[in-house]
């Protein structure tokens, strides 16, 4: 799960990362009252789920309560597009309006997961402020990694070892390792699933902060962090998907016209993938998970022929412990309860495959029945077009 | 010969009280599966529909039963404590069949694992089968048939598909291994293809990889290096779009990296024989059998 920058810094200063004093505002008022307790001159960041919101315009600095007022009244309510958002952009709703920093130095820190070791690592580098996949890209030599003995958690002689490899001096060293370590109780505590200030500042008096903050949760881990779990922003996500989650459907909109019902996400994906084999676009990624109920699949038609994109539907079963002959009396229910107009190709496969099949042929509905995978994957794309 | 499991195998089944535990611990005792223990705190010296005996901890069941392979079907709050449990009592095998197990639990568990014998699978997987030997895990039995044909996949149904389309073909399978779609997994697909390569009885591997992570990729060095049998692989999520987690908590293109047609160029240059269809995963076993 996502979260904004504002949030995560209210979060990590609860662990005692430094961040910059500030607030998050609404309304272009509220944006000149928090400026004016700041002491007047601030920097406006909008607060969008997507990072590049500098380069896109969504970032300013004011020199006035009156200006930060003006900025935020001309970011709420914009669509801003930059290079993670797509061409359609993210409407601002809030604003983040912070003190200015005399900065020295752009530094990163970021913590994440190595799958391949199932360990945590701690991630620094000097070359703060551009997108750390570049450096990792151009300059691997640039990012310096700690891995994180999992029995004892970041240890101080790594943090340390940090703060010196990114070349603080004097205090900055103490403040460095300070915040190092809290990064990672916050990370740890918090159960996130990525931690990433980008940049990290050094001021020209020797302070070290998140200038900008990044947390992901892990959606695994929200069980045990409810206040978290209220953070989701869901103007932040698809109108579908946010639906779909309602009846604990796993749906992710994409761009193409052929709509997809499976159970499974490996099926899921492959089906797409087949789809586009076969010359067609998928719509959706959706897994209605393992049993395949009469209502999952209601609901699953519900939420495919929402999307007006939509020509025709694929139904793919694989039964397993899931009887086929279930999934197809709940996909005939379904059908005649959302009544659905667009071709329906359905390719049922498993535990009493010819059962289902049979039910199907003999519900009247105009369902086109499909053997294998790609013979379904060619119907539904012929019946798309 | 298989691998992980097979008639000897004397599993106890930790969560047999629930609903999935019980539903499926019916399931794997109809395949012909030995189960000869279950664990439920609390629920100690009753017994699983009169015949298999119930105790409170791993360590007694073990001790009185000699079980040697546990599955997991315990909700994934309790997930991580029951798999080192699973440890502690010596098992040889455990298999996690539990979905969403926080990944900090799943680092510490690894952890534990490090110095002890268990081999984890799992967790959010749907188990491993040696056909007509045992079944420890929630798939259907009957699409399997037994042979030389090993399988090892980060997903359920589309291992069905797979196995399905072998099984069609008159191509049996040695074992089937799901590994599980988290991102942390007790046996990423470098040690299920070493298990692999030391079975004389194996003569071919289908890898069903999809999106995310490097796991792929390290197979494709191992193979490269130690594996002569053929190896075939198809991975799901060609159509996948970059930053989404695709169903599973392992499958997200992050930063550009793990992406289908990475992995899959990575593979061909490691002569694995990669097959662009879902649909074709069974004739390109064939072929690569036939061509031995």
């Amino acid at each position: 799960m996502k979260i904004h920058e504002y949030q995560a810094k209210e979060i990590l200063k609860t662990f005692g990362v430094a961040v910059p004093r500030g607030r998050v505002a609404f309304t272009p008022e509220e944006a000149r009252r928090v400026a004016e307790e700041l002491g007047g001159k601030v920097v406006v960041k909008a607060q969008i789920h997507a990072g590049g919101r500098g380069k896109a315009g969504g970032v300013k600095l004011a020199d006035s309560p009156e200006e930060a007022g003006k900025i935020a009244e001309a970011l709420i309510g914009k669509i801003l597009v930059t290079h993670q958002t797509g061409p359609e952009g993210k409407e601002v709703r809030k604003v983040l309006v912070e003190e200015t920093m005399n900065i020295a130095r752009e530094l990163y820190a970021g913590v994440v997961l190595d799958r391949s070791r199932s360990q945590l690592v701690f991630m620094v580098s000097t070359e703060g402020g551009v997108e750390i996949e570049k450096v990792a890209a151009e300059a691997p030599e640039k990012i310096l990694k700690e891995y994180i003995d999992p029995g004892v958690g970041l240890q101080v002689f790594q943090a340390r070892k940090m703060a010196y490899n990114l070349k603080l001096e004097g205090d900055q060293v103490k403040n460095g390792v300070k915040f190092l370590m809290a990064l990672y109780r916050a990370y740890v505590a918090s159960d996130s699933s990525l931690a990433e200030i980008n940049p990290l500042v050094v001021t020209k008096d020797g302070r070290v902060l998140a200038l900008d903050a990044k947390i992901n949760f892990d959606d695994n881990a929200l069980y045990r962090h409810p206040d978290y779990a209220e953070l989701r922003d869901l103007n932040e996500e698809a109108p579908l998907e946010v639906e779909a989650r309602k009846y604990h459907l796993n749906y992710i909109k994409l761009d193409g016209d052929v709509g997809c019902m499976v159970n499974g996400a490996g099926l899921a994906m492959s089906t797409m993938d087949i789809i586009k084999l076969a010359g067609g676009d998928p719509a959706n990624f959706l897994d209605v998970g393992g049993s395949a109920s009469a209502e999952t699949v209601e609901n699953g038609f519900r939420i495919i022929l929402s999307d007006k994109n939509v020509k025709a539907v694929l139904i793919n079963i694989f039964g397993g412990i899931v009887r086929c002959d279930r999934v197809a009396t709940g996909v005939v229910e379904a059908t005649k309860k959302v009544g659905v107009k667009i071709p329906v190709v359905i390719r049922l496969q498993g535990t009493n495959a010819e059962e289902g099949a049979r039910i199907l042929k003999e519900s009247g509905l105009n369902f086109t029945v499909a053997g294998d995978l790609k013979d379904a994957a060619e119907k539904v794309v012929a019946a798309e077009k | 010969m298989s691998v992980l499991i097979d008639e000897n195998t004397r599993l106890v089944v930790q969560g047999i009280t629930g609903s999935e535990g019980s539903f499926h611990t019916r399931q794997m005792m109809a395949y012909g599966t030995k189960v000869v223990a279950g664990v439920t705190p609390g629920k100690g010296g009753q017994k699983f529909d009169e015949k298999v005996p119930i105790f409170n901890t791993m360590a007694e069941a073990a001790e009185e039963t000699g079980a040697n392979v546990s599955i997991i079907f315990v909700p994934p709050p309790f997930a991580a404590d029951a798999i080192m449990e699973a440890a502690d009592a010596g098992m040889n095998v455990t298999i996690c069949i539990t979905e969403g197990i926080p990944t900090l639990d799943m680092v510490k568990v690894r952890a534990y694992l490090k110095d002890r014998k268990t081999r984890l699978i799992g967790p959010n997987c749907p188990g491993v089968i040696s056909p007509e030997k045992a079944k420890v895990g929630i798939m259907p039995g009957f699409i399997h048939k037994k042979g030389h044909v090993g399988v090892i996949s980060r997903s359920g149904t589309l291992t069905y598909e797979a196995v399905h389309q072998l099984t069609t073909l008159g191509i049996g399978q040695s074992t089937c291994i799901g590994v599980g779609g988290d991102p942390i997994i007790g046996t990423p697909f470098v040690d299920a293809l070493r298990l692999f390569k030391a079975d004389p009885e194996t003569e071919a591997v289908v890898m069903i990889g999809e999106i995310g992570g490097t796991a792929e990729e390290e197979a494709a060095a191992y193979i490269r290096e130690n594996v002569n049998k053929p190896v075939i692989s198809f991975i799901a999520g060609q159509t996948a779009p970059p930053g989404r987690r695709m169903g599973h908590a392992g499958a997200i293109i992050s930063g550009g990296k793990g992406t289908a047609a990475e992995k899959m160029a990575v593979l061909r240059a490691a002569g694995v024989h990669v097959v662009e269809s879902p649909a074709e995963i069974g004739v390109t076993v064939q072929r690569a059998l036939q061509e031995q």
